[in-house]
């Protein structure tokens, strides 16, 4: 009774829809990652990112939810689909999982996990409200501008060499044939 | 905590009214917009239509709907079952969440967000994942290729789209669906940006796969495209949302171009309904004019032509805003 009575009060709504989110990142993830069929992989990655759009959401922020939602669910899921289109069909039988790879998965990941979780623990917090109460949509611009500058050019510098290397990858195949 | 919780409470409320009223009008728009297709279709090829059910058959596709919904819901054996399911539900909920941000007048609309026109944006682009849910799931080639050709055309007509939306939300400085229609108070935007009109229309009329750019579902070639193997009420969902998101491009068009619910005498929801209704026929009279593009020509037009007409668009508009 007092556990109900608790979940209707806005900080047991609040923490619900956190249970909640990240309960669809989760499982979005362990699609992502266990699921045999390639379809489902990506589809799971998607309700992942889903996901994580909601913890923007969740922290009041909703124009980074929604190009969460645009950039990697709209366009980076739909572009592995382009590359699954390329891919080995899928009624062929699967070869088994190689352990020693799944190693190295699960070790890349945990040593990436302890490592950011210092860095969770070392750094500073401070609340969004103590530094600014001012998050619009300008603001947000004019961060990316100045501040951020640095790290909007290392992005597009990636999408420049990612471009690079399929425009090189796809003449070799064209001079080839 | 009292006003938090009368605030929930009238929120809540809002929200449910909000949902209650949308699930109306999605329903009530599709059935107008199916009678309205054939009614068109007819008359452009010079016979009547149906005729039979209510005066001039205009509920002709209430009965249609019933059938459908006592049709049997066939699931094919070599599906992949889940997702196969999934995607009906899929392609219907992103349209649903696009009516969150409608402003149909000046006070009735469910929430005045300052993300409105990318929340649109965004949520649209789930209606491709969930066409290539359900052509992939089908296992069936012709739903595969339809759902293949809906991925790379809606890729190469998303970039134009966004690109004009962009450059309107220069001219006015704001996401907020409201404000571009307040921006709009003196001239509407078709009028200063006759390109980024013709190009949103363009980039619509390919988004919501119509005609000439119905490739997804070329009747002639893929039997019916990436919802082949659905049947009954699935299928009707498919339907629902394709029509409900002709709706909601024209409703962003009216809103972004023809000044949204402004205009005189009428109430603003009448005006508003016949911007968007003027728009679908707009985009219906297409369907019936032009024949369908070939795949390499659609693609062609859209990186080689509109892309760049939509990048100038946007430059100049942001030279002349700066000079």
């Amino acid at each position: 009774m007092n556990f109900l009575s608790g979940l209707f009060t806005p900080q047991g709504v609040a923490s619900a829809a956190f249970v909640l989110v990240m309960a669809i990142t989760i499982l979005g993830a362990l699609i992502a990652v266990a699921a045999r069929n390639i379809f489902h992989n990506v589809l799971g990655l998607a309700l992942s990112l889903m996901g994580v759009a909601g913890l923007f959401l969740y922290l009041n922020s909703p124009f980074v939810a929604l190009m969460e939602i645009l950039i990697y669910v709209g366009a980076i899921c739909i572009a592995i689909c382009f590359a699954i289109m390329l891919s080995e069909p899928l009624y062929l039988p699967k070869p088994p999982r190689n352990r020693l790879k799944m190693l190295g998965a699960v070790a890349g990941a945990g040593l990436t996990f302890v490592f950011l979780c210092l860095l969770i623990r070392k750094t500073q917090w401070t609340p969004a409200v103590e530094r600014s109460t001012d998050w619009s949509i300008t603001t947000l611009g004019h961060y990316l501008l100045t501040n951020y500058a640095l790290i909007f050019e290392v992005i597009s510098l990636l999408l420049l060499v990612a471009m690079l290397g399929s425009i090189v990858i796809a003449r070799g195949g064209r001079g080839s044939s | 905590m009292e006003q938090l919780t009368q605030f929930s409470a009238t929120e809540l409320a809002r929200m449910i009214a909000g949902l209650i009223g949308v699930i109306a009008l999605v329903s009530v728009n599709a059935l107008f917009l199916i009678w309205m297709e054939r009614k068109v279709a007819a008359h452009m090829q010079l016979r009547p239509g149906p005729m039979e059910v209510g005066p001039h058959g205009a509920i002709q596709t209430i009965a249609d709907a019933v059938k459908l919904l006592g049709k049997e819901l066939i699931t094919p054996e070599e599906v992949d079952r889940p997702i196969y399911l999934l995607a009906p539900i899929v392609v219907f909920l992103p349209v649903l969440l696009c009516f969150l941000v409608v402003p149909f007048s000046q006070s009735l609309i469910i929430r005045d967000m300052n993300v409105g026109i990318v929340l649109i944006l965004a949520f649209s682009t789930l209606t491709v994942l969930a066409i290539l849910m359900g052509g992939w799931a089908s296992n069936n080639k012709y739903a595969v290729f339809g759902a293949f050709r809906s991925v790379a055309q809606n890729i190469a007509y998303e970039i134009p789209l966004l690109l004009t939306v962009m450059s309107i939300i220069l001219m006015v400085g704001s996401f907020r669906l409201t404000d571009i229609v307040a921006a709009q108070s003196r001239y509407w935007y078709i009028f200063v940006q006759p390109l980024a009109f013709i190009l949103y229309i363009i980039c619509a009329t390919a988004e919501t796969n119509r005609t000439p750019f119905d490739l997804p579902e070329a009747e002639s070639e893929l039997v019916a495209g990436f919802h082949t193997e659905y049947s009954g009420m699935r299928f009707a969902l498919f339907f629902l949302a394709e029509y409900t998101n002709m709706f909601i491009v024209s409703a962003v068009g009216a809103v972004l171009f023809l000044g949204g619910w402004r205009g005189p005498i009428l109430p603003g929801i009448f005006w508003f309904l016949i911007k968007v209704y003027a728009l679908i026929f707009l985009i219906m009279w297409f369907r019936w004019t032009f024949p369908r593009v070939r795949f390499d020509q659609l693609i062609t037009f859209a990186w080689k032509i509109l892309i760049p007409l939509a990048f100038a668009n946007l430059l100049i508009t942001a030279l002349v805003l700066k000079l």
